[in-house]
């Protein structure tokens, strides 16, 4: 049996729980990494990250490896909840830019009150409540990201401007916690918008994931319950007016693929017949140690699923977007353009 | 030329020329101000003339005039610590300098992405720390707009006071202690997630004129960016800051003083001086000169031919039409200024934006500059320059190919880098000699 619908691999790159702290080998570290993942032909690599725990920032870390790597995609976690939307949001465009249209970001929440007292603004309201703010932060942004549209720029000599004004919008946007009038200070990103994933391993996160994930991870023991999941995801998506079709829901896989049980081969024998029994589109690979598993990875357990014609042998697109097979999203700005122009709007 | 002392060397930094009224775009080389390949190139022509780092200015609003988005220049920029990350990648010794607001930041957030950009760049992250308290910038932020102009450097102090604290809370063996801030700004208190940089403390830049700016400057940054760019105004300003130096326990060297400067070559001074008319003339459009007018005047002058004379109405003292730029100090005399250079000359309303703003620092052939900037160095008007294209991305390879060579050959910049770090090309000795010193 095999699947119509092509399947999509991801890894983690953090170094897992109680490493060493990173120090000035991180870029060198980083970008082997990476270029393993690419040369296996990786829809994209994430970069966990936290204010609570040891590590560089990790948006930073995968704006360093961009220029050295070509075609992943690369997904930083990026907390909302003591940072800035605006800063956020352009900190994630710029990242899109800097890799020609490989960013995404994984949306993550800071719930402890150890990194409430990092930032004393503000106690550390109930995770409910910031995976709405999430939420929010991941909507702004993308009215952010479509505040420019496309075809902003005009450099047009005759009239002496640079941009058409009627192109560039205020988002004026009003959330529960935070407000935005915008527009953004970076023109729209290659991808128009960057690829949003989020963490849906926690139940917490699943209806912000519903509503504003390009990518939901999830975690399951079986078959059945990753194709339940990823209904309930699907059902969220429309609940919200979305597509269904423009969800990739991937099943987080934390393993070392010689201790799994028959070793990297098996590996790839389960995403194999998890994919077909269409429980999911992918797998997101979260290595124990990523230098030891993610070479396993790449080496055996890519190379079985390409050789059966389930994985890509090469990148036949540029931006994590065609790898994802994921439109490019027109601006939501771009039909009323005529009537939103200037600061009263 | 006396031979007794050696010459003081030069340090040089480039500025991207982005989001800034003297940036070019109407011309067939002027090209893109946010794709990479752009920010790739000037940063490796910047190294390839081994200058000491690169610079990037921030604005966190776009500019708006009446009401509505300023449109007439190049507008849009990445986010800056993120670029130079990714620069990080394809430089190897070049400093990399991010401009960022303490108004509109936290001390952890920010602390952690400069010692991230430090460790990625193997030591050779730079802030120019810059303040704000206007309302209209606070409506993209959580904090608004709350802050009186009075506590900007107050909030500033205490946020780079608290992002040492935070730079030195690892143990130099690797190990996180744990601390605590409270002032009136900031009530702190955990652990820091990254480890000591390899400078210890990123390069400290600061960009206000105001005293209060100035002493902010002399209490603990490494460089000032200034806009006093002659020689009489340099000299003037590099008494005062390095004299206020003294009273913070510093040496003169500790600081240096680099004025944003923009220059012409030609092959002759007459040639340069010709290239630069018209170069003046892409960067003060029609439509442009009408702008500059009314960011004076503070009214709608839409309705006066550029190529005429400048209006009778005195300027509007306390207007709002212009946002997001700080408006000239005194209108009313700038005006007055303004006439009487228009009546002396003749001069239209283009002609006089055109005579009247934006000269460019230097112009001349590369003998003629390079003899200037030294003269600069030499009689203290600066310790260095922020070089200003005024094309993306091609407008630093002139400099480089041509002026480089001679300040060398004159024996006042480098002639390759001796060390790795930007502390090491600025010969700032590292934040902790400092305190064991002190
Ligand atoms: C040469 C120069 C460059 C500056 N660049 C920036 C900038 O890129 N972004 C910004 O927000 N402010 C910039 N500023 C503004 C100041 O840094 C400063 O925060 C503001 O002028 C208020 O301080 P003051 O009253 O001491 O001048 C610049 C100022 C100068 C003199």
């Amino acid at each position: 049996m095999t699947s119509t619908r092509p399947l999509h691999l991801a890894a983690e790159l953090a170094p897992g729980h109680g490493r060493a702290a990173p120090g000035p080998d991180t870029a060198a570290r980083t970008v082997a990494l990476a270029r393993l993942a690419e040369a296996a032909g990786l829809d994209f690599l994430t970069h966990d990250d936290s204010f609570a725990r040891p590590g560089l920032d990790a948006l930073a870390v995968l704006a360093r490896v961009a220029p050295e790597t070509r075609s992943v995609g690369l997904v930083p976690t990026v907390t909302t909840t003591h940072t800035e939307p605006f800063h956020v949001q352009a900190a994630v465009a710029t990242l899109d830019w800097v890799s020609r249209g490989r960013a995404g970001w994984r949306i993550d929440v800071s719930p402890t009150g150890a990194e409430a007292r990092l930032f004393g603004r503000r106690p550390a309201p109930p995770t409910a409540e910031l995976w709405q703010e999430a939420g929010e932060v991941a909507e702004v942004s993308r009215k952010l990201w479509d505040s420019w549209e496309d075809d902003a720029e005009i450099r047009d000599a005759a009239t002496g401007r640079f941009v058409d004004r009627r192109k560039l919008h205020h988002v004026n946007f009003q959330g529960a916690t935070f407000s935005v009038k915008g527009p953004s200070i970076v023109p729209r990103p290659p991808q128009g918008n960057p690829v949003t994933v989020v963490d849906a391993t926690r139940p917490a996160a699943r209806e912000t994931a519903a509503h504003h994930a390009d990518v939901a991870l999830i975690a399951a023991a079986t078959a059945e319950e990753a194709a339940a999941l990823r209904a309930e995801l699907h059902r969220g998506a429309r609940a919200h007016g979305r597509d269904p079709g423009q969800l990739r829901v991937l099943l987080s896989l934390t393993v070392d693929p010689d201790a799994y049980e028959g070793g990297p081969g098996a590996l790839a024998g389960l995403i194999a017949d998890w994919h077909a029994g269409g429980a999911v589109d992918g797998f997101h690979l979260v290595p124990v140690v990523p230098e030891r598993d993610l070479e396993r990875f790449a080496a055996v357990t890519v190379p079985l699923l390409a050789g059966r014609g389930l994985f890509r042998t090469s990148y036949e697109g540029t931006t994590l977007r065609d790898h994802l097979g994921l439109e490019r999203p027109e601006s939501q700005y771009a039909a009323g353009a005529r009537v939103r122009t200037g600061a009263g709007a | 030329m006396s031979t007794r002392e050696p010459r003081k060397r030069i340090h040089l930094a480039a500025h991207f020329p982005g989001v800034n009224s003297t940036t070019v775009w109407a011309d067939p080389r002027s090209g893109s101000q946010i794709d990479f390949s752009s920010f790739e190139h000037l940063a490796r022509t910047a190294e390839r003339g081994l200058f000491d780092f690169f610079f990037l200015a921030e604005g966190l609003r776009l500019r708006e005039h009446a009401g509505r988005i300023h449109d007439l220049d190049v507008v849009g920029r990445p986010e800056s610590i993120t670029v130079l990350n990714a620069l990080a990648a394809v430089t190897d010794r070049l400093g990399l300098a991010a401009t960022v607001n303490a108004t509109f930041n936290e001390p952890y957030e920010l602390a952690r992405r400069l010692a991230s950009l430090d460790h990625l760049s193997a030591g050779r992250a730079a802030w120019n720390v810059v303040t704000s308290s206007d309302a209209f910038t606070g409506e993209n932020f959580r904090r608004g707009g709350y802050l009186d102009r009075a506590d900007r450097y107050t909030r500033a102090a205490e946020f780079l006071a608290t992002a040492r604290e935070l730079w030195d809370s690892w143990t130099p063996e690797g190990t996180p202690k744990p601390f605590a801030h409270s002032g009136p700004q900031f009530r702190i208190d955990g652990e820091f997630t990254v480890p000591r940089s390899p400078q210890g403390h990123p390069v400290v830049i600061q960009a206000g004129d105001s005293p209060e700016g100035r002493e902010f400057a002399a209490s603990g940054a490494d460089i000032v960016f200034t806009r006093h760019s002659t020689l009489e105004a340099g000299r003037e300003f590099y008494a005062d800051v390095k004299g206020r130096l003294a009273r913070h326990g510093r040496e003169p060297g500790d600081l240096k003083i680099m004025p944003g400067v923009t220059y012409v070559l030609g092959d002759t001074d007459a040639d340069a001086r010709e290239r630069a008319a018209e170069i003046r003339a892409q960067q003060v459009s029609p439509q442009n000169a009408i702008l500059a007018l009314e960011q004076i005047w503070g009214r709608d002058l839409s309705g006066h031919d550029p190529d005429g004379p400048l209006p009778d109405v005195d300027p509007d003292p306390d207007s709002t039409l212009v946002q997001g730029r700080v408006r000239v100090a005194d209108p009313v005399g700038t005006a007055r200024k303004w006439r009487a250079l228009s009546e002396a000359k003749g001069l239209s309303i283009r002609q006089t934006v055109i005579e009247a703003t934006g000269r460019q620092s230097f112009v001349g052939s590369p003998e003629t500059v390079a003899a200037a900037l030294e003269e600069f160095v030499a009689t203290d008007a600066a310790d260095g320059f922020i070089l200003v294209p005024h094309l993306t991305p091609g407008g630093l390879d002139d400099f480089v190919d041509r002026v480089v060579p001679l300040l060398q050959e004159r024996g006042v910049f480098r002639t390759e880098y001796t060390g790795t770090t930007l502390r090491s090309h600025l010969g700032l000795p590292s934040p902790y000699e400092r305190v064991e010193k002190a």
